[in-house]
């Protein structure tokens, strides 16, 4: 039985005396195209929640694009939600797998991984999110003339 | 593409493609030092980019956490004795967004 997060987040929050619910994304015009190159000629984009720069405060964290030879060793983790309870985030391949991308461009079947990654912070503001931060990923997924692009939210 | 543990979120989110991991909230791309679930991972979100033939697309994956389920209660949980504990949290949390406005830390 899958969980169901929407009404746990609001349960939860319910519970710490917030009247007001939070209303997650809900779009029903979904986007879709297809590959314009066979994979083994694409150009992937990595785009995470995972912190690389924690000591700039949480409100005030914006989109930001890294050279991915600037991957940190261990992102930052402690300020995003996530079953601290079960698990950890002592394995960075666990929410940013980029050895077993890197895997898949040496033997071929990727053809490259983009020169930059992309961290984009958990936003209570979708406004944030939809006019900001996502616009800014977009031009440099452009600039960098990638194919593909992967979300990975911790 | 994402590839996520949140299936209820993502899909009312309307992403075009979602390779799912049925997994605690945290690891994404797989167990924690398990490379070869991992790998699966990342191959699966791979092919769904090509197999893909309309927004939506979903693809699960067959990883389970553990032999036992008492991981889904954990996360988020609401229960008789942590109440006290949950509303001194949000007490915290609004506090701290005040002072956070009041230092001028906040986005235009």
């Amino acid at each position: 039985m899958n969980i169901e997060y929407i009404q746990r987040t609001r349960d939860y929050y319910r519970a710490q005396g917030f009247e007001r619910d939070y209303r997650w994304a809900n779009n029903n015009a979904i986007p879709f195209s297809r590959p314009q190159k066979p994979l083994g000629d694409a150009r992937l984009a990595i785009i995470t929640t995972a912190v690389v720069e924690p000591q700039i405060p949480k409100p005030t964290r914006s989109a930001k694009s890294y050279p991915l030879d600037e991957i940190p060793e261990h992102f930052d983790t402690s300020e995003l939600s996530w079953d601290k309870t079960t698990t950890h985030t002592n394995d960075r391949e666990s929410y940013f797998p980029i050895q077993a991308l890197t895997s898949r461009v040496e033997d071929g079947s990727l053809g490259s991984l983009a020169p930059r990654f992309h961290f984009v912070p958990t936003e209570y503001s979708q406004r944030h999110t939809l006019t900001q931060d996502a616009p800014l990923i977009a031009t440099h997924c452009l600039e960098d003339a990638v194919d593909l692009a992967i979300l990975i939210p911790i | 593409m994402v590839l996520g543990s949140a299936l209820d979120i993502l899909t009312q989110a309307g992403t075009p493609r979602i390779v799912f991991n049925d997994l605690p909230l945290g690891n994404p791309a797989g167990k924690p030092f398990d490379t070869a679930m991992q790998l699966r991972s990342v191959d699966a979100a791979l092919a769904l980019f090509y197999a893909a033939e309309e927004g939506g697309a979903l693809e699960t994956l067959p990883h389970r956490w553990s032999e036992q389920d008492d991981w889904r209660r954990n996360f988020m949980e609401v229960r008789p004795d942590n109440r006290a504990q949950l509303l001194s949290l949000g007490d915290e949390n609004r506090r701290q967004r005040l002072e956070n406005k009041r230092l001028g830390l906040f986005r235009p």
